[in-house]
């Protein structure tokens, strides 16, 4: 199988002044098959969050390399970010936070599209096509994030995620800020979308249930460490790491 | 934003533009000529003819008030505007690209926070000399580093918000980000700080030209105007009342414009 991402042997060390250095990610190697979906788990501060800004290249490693399709994420994010990004997009914890409060759903949406080179009205021709495959109406794209719920920022987020048709989608922590129904829709919506369009998906997140039913594979980090992956049910049914069986114990 | 104005927006814009116009159109609503002298008609109390009465040297308090504004509202706001802009410049470029110029910037910034306003602005002042545009050149000088800390910091919060990482993920160069995601949404307090200051500026200009540093006779100015006819306070108080009553209307006026800008740009 071709291998979406490659994550070889990468530490993230952020520097603060005065304080001593946070070693967020310690040698961490995963890849991403084409068209899996791969679950990352862990608590807060384990290093998940340093992982998604990792492979969208919004902040580089301080040691080891990342390939997106087999090239160098850092020199292809020097040379060419659009097309980087043409291949891996992203959605937000908050989604509400994740849209710039003074513009439009639709400006947001159609921003990728028109740095593309795409016309004003091509691509608002576009958006409502996007929006309208997020369950939401065309309407949505003349609305202010504060005027929508959260629920249907968060579709408007995977509209923009989806807008350059990207073959990877990260979503960082992006059903954690929603109440359990509206989380539902949210996974049946990115199911769907994983079926119908050609997408390979990292799924952050710090509930091992929805990664269960939602993952083909699953990486528990812990620390800034890999201590375990797997198959989800593997995972669950035999947690070999301390850290995995006290995550396992605290499924409701 | 499409946002309706509310009433008090409409009624401060419409007023602080009317100061504008004021002070743009003064040498046409002057009913006298302002620099005329006649020693017969000094110190006359105010009257139909003259509505503000006449100062020392006859000269009709009205017709000065009118073309004072000039020189104090429209420097007031040329000041005002250049350290807006330089200040929000120097101010979010620092706060979005971090690292060694902005340790180096901001450190001069502090240097100019630490020096007491009016006294480095008089020292500028008297380095380069007289005149109204020394004047605004000094307290420029001065006066910047205020606005690139609130640019600064507004930017800092601003960038930590995901939708700035969307809008790399999007494409956009840190240029069209800062255009595009960071300036909309740190205007508001800038504006807010700007329209605040005006009246602050107004006073300080006055100083100066109260110190011969400013506006030079026979100009008329509203600050000088109340630094020469303060001692007639007791005498022939509108000599002095009506200029100082012209900077509170018209510091009253941007300090509630600044207010309701400030609340109609607040997104919620």
């Amino acid at each position: 199988m071709d291998e979406m991402i490659t994550v070889n042997n990468v530490s993230k060390n952020f520097i603060s002044r005065g304080n001593s250095d946070t070693l967020a990610l310690k040698g961490v190697s995963f890849s991403l098959e084409h068209g899996e979906t791969l679950g990352i788990v862990g608590e807060s501060g384990s290093g998940k969050s340093t992982v998604a800004k990792l492979i969208t290249g919004l902040i580089s490693p301080t040691k080891g390399e990342i390939r997106i399709c087999d090239n160098d994420i850092q020199r292809q994010k020097g040379e060419n970010p659009l097309e980087l990004y043409s291949k891996i997009q992203m959605v937000f914890q908050n989604p509400v936070e994740s849209f710039n409060p003074r513009k439009t759903l639709g400006y947001s949406i159609g921003e990728s599209l028109r740095n593309r080179g795409f016309s004003a009205s091509a691509a608002s021709t576009m958006v409502a096509e996007l929006l309208e495959k997020v369950g939401l109406t065309a309407e949505f794209a003349t609305k202010y994030p504060h005027q929508v719920s959260g629920g249907q920022c968060q579709r408007a987020a995977i509209a923009r995620a989806l807008a350059v048709e990207p073959n990877i989608l990260v979503c960082d922590e992006a059903t954690s800020a929603l109440d359990v129904t509206v989380q539902k829709q949210i996974m049946e919506l990115l199911d769907e979308l994983r079926k119908t369009r050609d997408l390979s998906i990292i799924f952050i997140c710090h509930n091992l249930a929805l990664v269960q039913s939602f993952c083909d594979r699953v990486i528990v980090l812990y620390d800034g460490v890999i201590v375990e992956q797997g198959r989800p049910n593997d995972i669950i049914n035999n947690p070999q790491a301390e850290y995995t069986k006290s995550l396992v114990d605290s499924i409701l | 934003m499409n946002k309706k104005p509310t009433k008090k927006l409409i009624v401060f814009t419409i007023l602080a533009a009317a100061l504008i116009l004021v002070s743009i159109f003064a040498d046409r609503l002057c009913p006298y000529n302002p620099y005329a002298q006649d020693l017969s008609l000094s110190y006359n109390a105010p009257s139909a003819e003259h509505l503000m009465g006449t100062d020392t040297y006859g000269r009709d308090m009205f017709s000065r008030i009118i073309i004072g504004a000039r020189a104090s509202i429209l420097s007031t706001l040329a000041l005002v505007a250049i350290i807006t802009m330089f200040g929000t410049a120097v101010g979010v470029i620092c706060g979005y690209f971090g690292g060694r110029v902005d340790s180096v910037v901001m450190r001069i910034s502090d240097l100019f926070l630490a020096f007491p306003g009016l006294v480095f602005a008089l020292a500028v002042a008297a380095l380069l000399g007289g005149g109204i545009i020394n004047a605004v050149f000094a307290l420029a000088v001065i006066s910047w580093p205020k606005y690139s800390r609130v640019a600064r910091s507004q930017t800092l919060s601003v960038k930590a918000l995901s939708f700035i990482q969307a809008a790399r993920l999007a494409g956009d160069s840190p240029v069209q980000i800062i255009v595009r995601h960071i300036l909309p949404n740190i205007l508001g307090p800038i504006l807010v700080t700007s329209m605040l200051d005006i009246g602050t500026m107004m006073m300080e200009l006055a100083g100066l030209s109260f110190l011969g540093l400013g506006a030079q006779p026979p100009i008329a100015e509203w600050g000088s105007m109340m630094s020469n006819g303060r001692s007639m306070l007791q005498t022939y108080p509108w000599v002095v009342l009506s200029p100082g009553f012209a900077i509170f209307v018209s510091v009253v006026i941007f300090n509630l414009l600044g207010d309701t800008v400030r609340d109609y740009l607040d997104p919620k």
